[in-house]
């Protein structure tokens, strides 16, 4: 047995390496994929993995990641199971074909090592990449550790393949961060993952076959036609949400971690406040949060873990009653003047009881800086503030003050 | 709801998007006489479309399908096809 076949053991991964132990366990038809930083030891893994015959998809090396996922959308309809991996710029070039992935309801695997966009150039952790596309019709998990790549990959194909969702799925880890940071993760074994991808043999995929040969992506005339499709994909959209509620805690009982499901409530029940964030930055905003619980403030976080489509019902549950909700946002929404998880938030507001809580944004993390301990515990305290009647300002940016 | 399709994407047959008549979307129509094609079968090459299809004395336009763009016209060395305003 080769040295490098880490399935069923306990070791010390980084994110990209826990993402292509996940990706082994879950045996792909084809793997297309362009290397980018930080994503490429993802990919580096997976061709060792070929190499040493650990598995045996049709890996492809195309000449960019447009391509890649062209490759893909070909392999999908002909009923394959796919994977592949990008960042940043990877995706803006792979743009229309990952519109076409999500148009025709093809349930491809995708990573994003989430890297700053460019300009200013940034070879540097953000969420900015994954969320500019947060409207294309895919559905999108952030994660917060090395082990919850593993494990949510492997859940999210339980959830793209499922005969009434059919989505294409993004697992979102912060690049360096996660991709190059070590943690202790457990690789489970191959059974386990066979038996708990083992529903899926029994859906039903549309395929494309030489004896009865479809067009994909095909005209729609009248327009009528084009609605349904786009009123399928939402609906499709919705019933993911406890798609992913329900496969989280299948996993639960199968492997022994769940995360949640749609969003993670930590010590939220009788918060006041609440600081709300998604990514790996929620590590270190529990450590501040336990802190602040030892002095006697009632502080609670919700972490976003599925960004697209959004937790809109569990979100209203989690908020409800709450007097100030902190918001971390590694990204920015130039159309709004703050990040995209403050916008998000703004839009339940009408649907909590009144009075509605206080929302302020906190923008950090930005080209790759720390979300300190120091930053969270300023978002607590300036939070409380504004939940005391204090005036604060609407918008932060962390590393400018 | 009223849906059309049974699929749950834009998804079809081989058949139906041949449903949709591009023919509709033409200003002018290509008119072949018949006397003057050579048969070499050059606007059944250049045509953009692929709706060029072969008769017994000349090559003529699938007006289901021609566009009227009118490359088959300007390629044809016999000048045998001339376009026609199409009346509304």
């Amino acid at each position: 047995m080769s040295n490098i076949d880490l399935r069923g053991q306990v070791r010390v991964l980084d994110g990209n390496r826990a993402g292509a132990y996940a990706v082994l366990l879950c045996r792909p038809d084809v793997i297309a994929s362009y290397p980018i930083t930080p994503q490429t030891p993802l990919l580096e893994t997976l061709y060792k993995f070929e190499a040493e015959g650990l598995f045996d998809p049709e890996m492809v090396e195309p000449e960019g990641e447009n391509s890649a996922m062209g490759v893909l959308l070909g392999a999908c309809a002909a009923g394959g199971r796919t994977f592949t991996a990008t960042s940043s710029q990877g995706l803006s070039f792979m743009n229309d074909a990952y519109l076409l992935a999500a148009g025709n309801r093809f349930p491809i695997v995708m990573a994003i090592g989430m890297r700053e966009q460019v300009s200013p150039h940034g070879v540097f952790a953000g969420q900015q990449d994954a969320v500019l596309v947060k409207d294309h019709g895919w559905i999108q998990i952030f994660t917060e550790s090395c082990q919850e790549i593993l494990d949510s990959i492997i859940m999210a194909y339980r959830l793209a393949e499922d005969g009434e969702v059919l989505l294409p799925v993004n697992i979102c880890y912060e690049g360096f961060y996660l991709s190059h940071h070590s943690q202790r993760v457990e690789i489970p074994r191959q059974e386990q993952a066979d038996a708990f991808l083992a529903p899926l043999q029994h859906t039903e995929r549309l395929k494309w076959t030489l004896e009865e040969p479809m067009v994909f992506s095909s005209y729609t005339v009248p327009p009528e036609l084009y609605a349904e499709y786009r009123y399928k994909a939402c609906a499709a959209h919705q019933r993911a949400k406890g798609k992913l509620d329900e496969i989280d805690r299948e996993f639960g009982r199968k492997f022994g971690r769940t995360y949640g499901g749609q969003i993670e409530e930590y010590r939220t029940e009788d918060a006041e406040i609440v600081i709300a964030l998604m990514g790996c930055a929620a590590g270190t905003a529990k450590v501040v949060v336990d802190k602040k619980r030892e002095e006697g403030l009632k502080v609670g976080l919700v972490k976003v873990r599925m960004f697209r489509p959004a937790p809109r019902e569990r979100l209203i549950r989690a908020l409800n009653g709450k007097k100030a909700v902190g918001v971390i946002d590694r990204s920015v929404c130039y159309g709004w003047n703050c990040g995209h998880n403050f916008v998000e938030l703004k839009t339940l507001l009408s649907d909590l009881e009144p009075p509605a809580p206080q929302l302020l944004d906190f923008i950090g993390g930005l080209g790759g800086a720390d979300i300190t301990a120091h930053h969270v515990e300023k978002v607590i305290d300036r939070t409380m503030a504004a939940a005391k009647g204090k005036a604060q300002p609407t918008v932060t940016w962390l590393s400018l003050e | 709801m009223k849906f059309m399709s049974r699929f749950e994407g834009p998804w079809s047959t081989p058949k139906e998007p041949l449903d949709i008549k591009t023919g509709e979307w033409r200003s002018q129509r290509p008119v072949t006489k018949s006397e003057k094609c050579r048969q070499c079968g050059w606007c059944f090459i250049f045509c953009p479309a692929g709706c060029v299809r072969e008769g017994d004395r000349s090559f003529f336009a699938d007006l289901d399908y021609c566009k009227g763009c009118g490359v088959c016209a300007r390629v044809c060395p016999g000048k045998a096809i001339t376009l026609v305003r199409e009346e509304i």
